[in-house]
């Protein structure tokens, strides 16, 4: 059984909780006990705004078990807002209509197919095209 | 620490071998190696090897083999750097005779993936990459190279086309090897229209998964005396460096910063640099990996790999010969073993048995072996002496 697992990961997974380093600022996700930008202790929770660009994407057409009846399906790598970069799979679009650069949101979605035989439902955040589109991304006319 | 040389090597072909298991598979190579070494066993065994857990349900490799290959109450240890096990194996066994806490050492690197569906090996690969965060979005071990593929092509203005000479080549070169898993030649049309895995990866920019072992025995170089058409083949380099685990962690996705740190750690123990490499056997798990190892270990600037394909630098007779054996495209990557068939490979081409894709009076080669996305490289650098 992963449930302990699922239930120690959920403040990340719900509320995209990370930390801020006390030494130097740097904002940090997934949460670690050393600080990658200074090497001191990190320990202080942050909780990142969810807002984001795609960095990178992929569009899945061999998935691994439990993510089979998903695909074709998108993963990126989204850099937040804040700094960090996090591998997250983007919902509501169409794999053709996503573009590096592209402003990303976060929302909660079930994860994988497999819940019945494991016994759980594992909900995670995804990211979703931003519905406020900024000033300088919209396409002239 | 004593220098160190490889006196015997042995492979199996790379291929389903449906009617071969685990043991006989790793037997095979490591009988072959201790042969060519005129040994009938080694002091200690070290076995590389990343999925025998997930895939045969077996573990404790070490004394499985030790076992297996007749080497009763020898010491015997597996090694786990998930694709780069094979090379994480050989560098255990090498300091353990370099140490000389023992006089020979036996090292295999040995994979069976057939006996499982294609989606539970997928799986399975993936376990190369962080559980928590990457892994559980549905991330394929293929899906991380790719996105780092995407970005690079996207910040250096290469088109999907012009990774095609690496895959071109090594199919090229694995024609000429018997134990390459794949014997046919490619064109630039097959590339730009196979099949694809994770956008922009296809099925001719990936490496095919196999069954296959490859060993390697280790001695002092003191005991081994070279020959006319058997030069002694000693290690001159060797170094390990890692990286984050997961790619979305790394201050710049698109630099092999272990490649980087590993490459130049070897070069410093050689007392060479990359101009002096004769032939080097990269870890072309994907396209992208080639042009990434190639500006990491000082071959290319940033950037600028895939201009060594299209100039056709790689290619046998080329600046700097990579794959010449077929490399893990057409070789073929049975994951824990590739570093050992990497090794076994440079040995070949150092004695000057590697037929029509010998590269013409190789002295030094180098082999490099990746364990997840760049998160484990290790290097070591090979030297044909005639003393
Ligand atoms: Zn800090």
């Amino acid at each position: 059984m992963e449930i302990p697992r699922h239930w120690r990961l959920k403040k990340q997974r719900y509320g995209l909780v990370g930390e801020v380093c006390p030494h130097c600022d740097y904002k940090i996700f997934p949460p670690r006990d050393v600080c990658p930008n200074c090497g001191d202790e990190a320990k202080d929770l942050f909780t990142f705004s969810g807002k984001g660009q795609v960095y990178s994407f992929t569009t899945i057409y061999e998935a691994p078990t439990g993510y089979d009846s998903s695909a074709p399906y998108t993963v990126a790598l989204v850099k937040l807002d804040e700094g960090p970069i996090i591998t997250a799979q983007l919902t509501d679009v169409e794999g053709s209509s996503v573009e590096i650069g592209m402003p990303v949101e976060m929302v909660t979605r079930k994860m994988r197919d497999d819940g019945d035989e494991r016994g759980i439902l594992v909900y995670s955040y995804k990211f979703r095209p931003s519905l406020l589109v900024p000033q300088a991304h919209h396409p002239a006319g | 620490m004593r220098e160190v040389a490889i006196l015997g090597i042995g492979q199996t072909v790379v291929d389903e071998q449906w009617n071969k298991s685990l043991k006989e598979i790793g037997g095979e190579a490591a009988f072959a190696a201790l042969e060519d070494a005129g040994l009938q066993r080694a002091e200690a065994l070290f076995v590389g090897n990343m999925l025998s857990p997930l895939v045969s349900g077996q573990n404790q490799l070490g004394t499985f083999f030790a076992d297996w290959i007749g080497m009763w109450s020898r010491e015997s240890v597996k090694i786990e750097a998930a694709c780069g096990s094979g090379a994480a194996a050989f560098r255990a066994g090498l300091m353990a005779v370099a140490s000389g806490e023992v006089e020979t050492a036996l090292v295999v690197g040995v994979e069976k993936m057939t006996d499982k569906a294609g989606h539970d090996v997928t799986a399975a690969l993936a376990t190369a990459a962080d559980a928590d965060y990457e892994v559980e979005q549905g991330v394929s071990f293929v899906s991380l190279n790719a996105l780092v593929m995407r970005r690079y092509m996207y910040e250096f203005g290469w088109k999907h086309a012009d990774f095609a000479p690496f895959s071109i080549n090594a199919h090229a070169n694995a024609v000429h090897n018997p134990f390459a898993r794949l014997h046919d030649l490619i064109t630039l049309e097959q590339f730009e229209k196979s099949s694809m895995v994770a956008t922009p990866i296809n099925l001719l920019d990936a490496s095919p998964v196999g069954d296959g072992a490859a060993a390697a025995v280790i001695v002092p170089a003191e005991k081994v005396r070279g020959f006319a058409g058997r030069p002694k083949v000693t290690v001159a380099g060797s170094a390990a460096a890692t990286d984050t685990m997961a790619v979305h962690s790394r201050k710049d996705p698109m630099f092999l910063s272990a490649a980087y740190h590993s490459s130049r750690r070897a070069y410093e123990m050689a007392g060479i640099g990359p101009q002096d490499i004769d032939v080097f056997e990269l870890h072309d798990a994907f396209s992208i990996m080639t042009a990434l190892s190639l500006e990491a270990c000082g071959f290319a600037e940033r950037g600028q790999g895939p201009r060594l394909g299209l100039d056709n630098e790689i290619r046998v007779a080329g600046r700097i010969p990579v794959c010449t054996r077929g490399g893990l495209k057409a070789r073929g990557h049975p994951v824990g073993a590739t570093g050992m068939y990497q090794i076994v490979e440079v040995v070949q081409q150092l004695r000057g048995e590697c037929g029509k894709t010998q590269v013409d009076g190789a002295r030094i080669g180098m082999a490099q072996n990746i364990g997840g996305s760049g998160a484990t490289i290790l290097t070591h650098i090979l030297r044909a002496t005639s003393d």
